[in-house]
């Protein structure tokens, strides 16, 4: 159906791009192959954001990651928005288009979070025909990624991998499987992360993402994790990560640091990590 | 079942008790865990504008800054996926804020922070280089029009903006004195900065903006170093076009 594969990104580590790394990413990238973007920072008229974009597609593969779609919203998808996005595809032609299994916008409103839904016939029949006007508009096939999830919702009736795996089928779209988001999940909702992992379509992955989280308790002193992208991988994620290639096999691997952003050399030894962990499963 | 209309009410509404439907693992409602779903769109949207408005945040402080930013953020929450434009009212919102009434040059420091933002994601634009300009026939100077750079915005205010501006991020520069000042924003490449205009100079060229020829722009604004102007335009590459 779509000229452009799923997902041609490079078999090897890439990180969350960020404009302060510019310059030695452009001098020296250590072992980072490819980089993400966040889609909605590109989309401005003109200047640095854009400059600096072109210069980095020029040198590497671009994974152009959606926060502002909200996929999962109830309302109808913001034609505008989705045509905003078309205009950054084809500015760039990135390796990967992906977005979230989460909405963020309601009516004309946007709440700048990813927020969750419930897994309901419902919700997959909305989200599969919103992920098909986006995949329609920008004529290319896209990976939706598993959230992070601090709450359940009592009317759900599906588990998430099920659902995802659901989508994927009806919608013909791919999925981003966030590793950390299961960590998170599992941790939060006292499921194991092993079996999410086990039980989720493995071979519809086409990117994987890493990234830290935060430590809190809830109102039972139940741990709380939160998705924080702001520090080093936990070193239970390290491991998970390490199960799900032993199963899956060696997939585009995404280190992600969003907030209190580190000096390059921090970032380019989370990439080596990562690198490493690709290689135990290369050989 | 738990609407997007019942799970927004809340995350805006600090007071609004949490949505029904929403659990643990084990079925029991957990007010902490929709917590951090309304702690995360307030922070984040509390932190877009800090970083949007860096010499309000410094002329306020902190605390005062962020809570005023909470307030705003939870009446005004972005209308748009694109956080770039997060804040296109807030100096509005100063403005009618009575607790601000005493700093009442606030709105026009944020209009220009904003403004700053604006020309930063502005359109590029071919520069044009003075000798362009001088290389005409005199007859075709005059009849010239100059097309300003779509990142060139121009601020008028009866406060020192320019200075309190620079006071704000700088507090070893000279402390503002009371004065009306207009400034014109100007993107060399890829920085945008605030020029202090001299009189009479914004009417010069908000006249070159409404598409004056340049003898009626001078005309326009008779009292002013149009010499002094043009070079400013020219040497910040400010003029995008010179039609004859």
């Amino acid at each position: 159906m779509f000229d452009t594969p799923m997902c041609s990104l490079p078999l090897a580590p890439g990180l969350g791009y960020k404009p302060q790394h510019f310059a030695d990413i452009m001098q020296d990238a250590g072992r980072t192959r490819w980089f993400e973007i966040h889609a909605e920072n590109y989309m401005g008229q003109g200047g640095r954001p854009l400059a600096q974009l072109d210069a980095l597609a020029s040198r590497f593969p671009i994974s152009v990651h959606g926060v502002g779609l909200s996929i999962g919203g109830e309302g109808p998808l913001d034609a505008e928005h989705l045509a905003r996005m078309k205009t950054l595809c084809d500015r760039i032609n990135p390796a990967s288009f992906s977005e979230h299994l989460a909405w963020s916008s309601h009516g004309a409103e946007y709440l700048n979070d990813l927020l969750p839904l419930p897994y309901t016939n419902a919700s997959l029949s909305r989200i599969c025909d919103h992920i098909d006007q986006v995949q329609a508009t920008l004529g290319r096939k896209m990976l939706l990624e598993n959230p992070s999830s601090y709450l359940a919702f009592s009317e759900s009736t599906w588990s998430e991998p099920d659902f995802l795996r659901e989508v994927a089928k009806r919608a013909g779209c791919g999925l981003l499987l966030d590793v950390n988001n299961v960590f998170v999940s599992a941790t939060n909702l006292e499921f194991s992360p092993q079996d999410y992992i086990a039980a989720f379509p493995l071979e519809e992955v086409g990117e994987i993402h890493l990234g830290g989280h935060d430590e809190d308790e809830d109102d039972h002193g139940k741990p709380l994790l939160i998705d924080s992208h702001g520090r080093e991988i936990a070193d239970p994620v390290w491991a998970l990560l390490d199960i799900t290639l032993a199963y899956s096999g060696p997939r585009p691997l995404l280190v992600e640091w969003d907030t209190d952003v580190p000096d390059w050399p921090v970032l380019a030894a989370e990439a080596d990590r990562a690198a490493q962990a690709l290689t135990r499963v290369l050989v | 079942m738990t609407t997007q209309t019942d799970f927004r009410a809340g995350l805006l509404n600090p007071d609004a008790p949490m949505p029904e439907g929403l659990t643990n693992a084990h079925g029991v409602p957990s007010p902490k865990r929709y917590g951090v779903y309304r702690n995360n769109v307030t922070v984040s949207l509390v932190d877009a504008l800090q970083t949007g408005f860096p010499a309000i945040h410094s002329l306020l402080g902190d605390q005062n800054f962020r809570a005023l930013a909470t307030h705003y953020a939870r009446a005004n929450p972005p209308q748009s996926p694109l956080m770039m434009l997060y804040g296109a009212d807030f100096a509005q919102f100063l403005a009618q804020t009575q607790a601000l009434a005493h700093l009442p040059y606030l709105p026009d420091i944020a209009a220009l922070e904003y403004g700053l933002r604006s020309s930063y994601h502005a359109a590029n634009h071919d520069p044009q280089p003075f000798s362009a300009l001088l290389s005409l026939a005199p007859e075709q100077i005059d009849d010239a029009k100059l097309a300003l750079a779509p990142s060139a915005i121009l601020m008028q205010s009866v406060w020192p903006i320019h200075d309190i501006y620079t006071f704000a991020l700088d507090p070893t520069t000279p402390q503002p004195q009371a004065a009306a000042q207009d400034i014109l924003i100007l993107r060399k490449e890829f920085d945008p900065k605030p020029h202090l205009l001299p009189a009479n100079a914004a009417k010069f060229i908000r006249a070159l903006g409404a598409g004056k020829t340049l003898s009626q722009a001078i005309e326009n604004a008779p009292d002013t170093d149009v010499g002094a102007i043009l070079t400013l335009l020219f040497t910040e590459g400010a003029i995008a076009r010179i039609t004859v």
